[in-house]
């Protein structure tokens, strides 16, 4: 069941419908061929770019909002946990319309910027909206991992690094931070992923140009029709996210961080 | 002074010369220097004192047990030593300086926590060299005192193994050498060898005392083990509920318990009401008794404690007072024999048996009667 859809979205990149009738199906590369163009390319590398922005700033919000929940009494950091998890109940669609409220030419924050006689800002359709979008909507999945970690992290660990004479910042770098790095890669790739494939995000907060390779892939299949082209175009998204998630395992070769990654 | 029993069984050999009521402190451990006192030291957690007033002095080069059952501020009275903690009142002085405010990183006390606490992402080698390279010591420095630990420890092909692909009692080994690598003034021991089986628990005791006497620094040993503590110490402090009961030689505590707990806690014993008729001059079961104790009021109602091999089985005439064997257990050394004397219950530990429903007569040496106050 969820490797059909898998198979036919690779069928169909790798197939043409010939002239003459649909039935008929010829085998080609041609898919492959025509995405090559520059204005893809140029889409891929903004994508990923974007992306890892976005997948940064979630890293450096996130690891400390993790740390800071997980030294407060357990009752506590289940309710601040769930202030964190309750966006996420309402659909993503909504929270991103409440962002176009907020940064609008008319929006709440320049509202406000006006009543402090300060000139408004045309935040709407930029790179910085779209990270923002991104960043508010998957912030929790680079927390929750990260918190785990964390909790998971033996106290005992954190006294005897101190007592063999590690101050604070060397707890940190050298017993903390390498024990919870599982939970940092899980967490990236949970924020990378959904981050560098999304077309509403963009869409919404960044205009609905050709600046994402969501919006390419979804243009594709919603507005020219071309099965085949959006296909082709998601094949190749799959490979690049592969060659990425791979590239992060070699990073953190030490291997006694396993189990953060599926394979 | 050291001395290495083989269990408790042995104990009993030794008696003690001393006969003041709650021996504070004996043999050579007078002569040596204080290193570590301690004050009136209170610790509170969230409306639950833990501690309640514990003055201590802890010497260069002495093997100090912290002996309590769980919850008797054992190990927190560590922690605070060890920095972990900070106390609610009171003071820690080490070497005459106040310990208190010096950071655990800054101590030079190092600590083999209670389930080794290694770090799992480093290996062997590694883990011993954190201490070090935390001073920034020279990498050539740091491997070889690193391997001079290792092959202490006897572990020297380990060096590049993981931590999790070791057993408990080289974890263990590890946890120690990792310590001792940074060349402490004191190590504070918390349980260390609680989760080790019973053979490899005693090896490690006996190695621990090794370690100690070469190295000649100071341990600070904590355990609920009363073997543990009578095989290892050179100094037994027993806590309970917050408050020091006794401090002592594992001779002295074993032999003059000062108090129902402690005599309890360490050892069997069978604890009697008495009078103290006059010093040396002891009345229970409605026999008087002589006996090595003394200083106490005149009549005053005290408390004996008589260790189960201390009591004699003779002939109904020849006792003291008799009573009928009630069970009769084989125990592998002895046999525990228990006898009723009216509806009072007594354990007797005997190589030899006797019959189950017999009336004997019990006797027992005025220096294995131990008085106590009531109420200590």
């Amino acid at each position: 069941m969820i490797l059909v859809p898998m198979f036919l979205i690779f069928l169909y990149s790798i197939i043409v419908p010939n002239n003459s009738g649909q039935l008929a199906f010829n085998f080609t590369l041609d898919n492959y061929r025509e995405v090559f163009t520059p204005i893809f390319l140029n889409t891929l590398r903004s994508s990923f770019v974007i992306a890892l922005f976005a997948t940064v700033l979630c890293l450096v919000i996130g690891y400390p909002v993790a740390w800071i929940i997980s030294q407060f009494p357990p009752a506590k950091q289940s309710m601040l946990l769930l202030m964190f998890i309750m966006p996420m109940w309402i659909n993503m669609l909504l929270r991103t319309y409440a962002w176009i409220n907020i940064l609008s030419r008319n929006g709440v924050l320049n509202t406000i910027l006006v009543f402090f006689n300060i000139a408004p800002l045309d935040l709407m359709y930029t790179n910085f909206a779209v990270i923002l979008g991104m960043v508010y909507n998957f912030l929790p999945f680079m927390i929750l991992p990260i918190y785990t970690a964390i909790i998971k992290v033996d106290k005992s660990l954190i006294d005897a690094a101190h007592d063999l004479g590690a101050g604070s910042r060397q707890v940190f770098t050298r017993v903390v931070l390498p024990l919870t790095l599982p939970g940092v890669i899980t967490g990236v790739i949970m924020v990378f992923l959904p981050a560098v494939s999304t077309f509403v995000i963009p869409q919404l907060l960044g205009g609905g140009q050709y600046m994402m390779i969501g919006n390419l892939i979804e243009r594709q299949f919603l507005l020219t029709g071309n099965w085949h082209m959006g296909s082709a175009i998601s094949m190749i998204l799959m490979l690049f996210i592969f060659l990425s998630i791979w590239l992060m395992k070699k990073f953190d070769s030490g291997g006694n961080s396993g189990g953060a990654l599926p394979w | 002074m050291c001395l290495v029993f083989l269990g408790t069984e042995k104990i009993s050999g030794f008696h003690s010369v001393s006969y003041t009521i709650g021996n504070i402190k004996g043999g050579s451990n007078m002569k040596k220097e204080p290193l570590i006192q301690i004050q009136n030291l209170t610790k509170e957690f969230d409306g639950d004192i833990v501690l309640k007033g514990i003055d201590l002095t802890i010497h260069q080069n002495e093997f100090v047990t912290l002996l309590g059952p769980s919850g008797c501020g054992k190990t927190t009275l560590l922690r605070i030593i060890g920095g972990f903690d900070a106390p609610t009142s009171g003071q820690v002085e080490f070497n005459g300086k106040d310990l208190i405010s010096i950071p655990s990183y800054h101590r030079e006390i190092n600590t083999v926590f209670q389930k080794y606490a290694l770090f799992p992402h480093l290996n062997v080698f590694d883990n011993i060299a954190f201490g070090l390279r935390m001073k920034k010591t020279p990498e050539q420095e740091v491997a070889e005192k690193v391997n001079k630990m290792l092959k202490m420890v006897k572990l020297s092909d380990y060096a590049k193994r993981s931590i999790d692909s070791l057993s408990g009692g080289q974890q263990q080994r590890i946890a120690i050498a990792r310590a001792l690598v940074n060349q402490p003034k004191v190590l504070l021991l918390d349980e260390p060898l609680g989760a080790l089986d019973l053979k490899l628990r005693q090896e490690m005791q006996y190695e621990l005392k090794e370690i100690q006497r070469e190295l000649g620094i100071t341990f600070i040993f904590v355990t609920h083990d009363q073997e543990e503590a009578l095989t290892m110490s050179d100094t037994i402090v027993v806590l309970n509920d917050g408050l020091i009961q006794q401090i002592g030689t594992p001779v002295d505590t074993y032999n003059e318990p000062r108090n129902r707990f402690v005599a309890n806690f360490i050892g069997e014993s069978n604890i009697i009401q008495g009078k103290m008729l006059k010093d040396r001059r002891v009345e229970f079961e409605n026999h008087i008794f002589d006996c090595v104790d003394r200083g106490f009021d005149k009549d005053e109602n005290v408390e004996i404690v008589i260790r189960p091999e201390d009591l004699k089985i003779v002939t109904k005439e020849a006792g003291a007072f008799t009573g009928i064997v009630d069970t009769v257990i084989f125990k592998g050394v002895h046999y525990e024999i228990i006898v009723m004397v009216e509806d009072r219950e007594y354990v007797i530990h005997s190589t030899e048996s006797v019959e189950v429903g017999a009336e004997i007569g019990m006797i027992v040496a005025p220096s294995d009667i131990h008085v106590m106050e009531i109420g200590v």
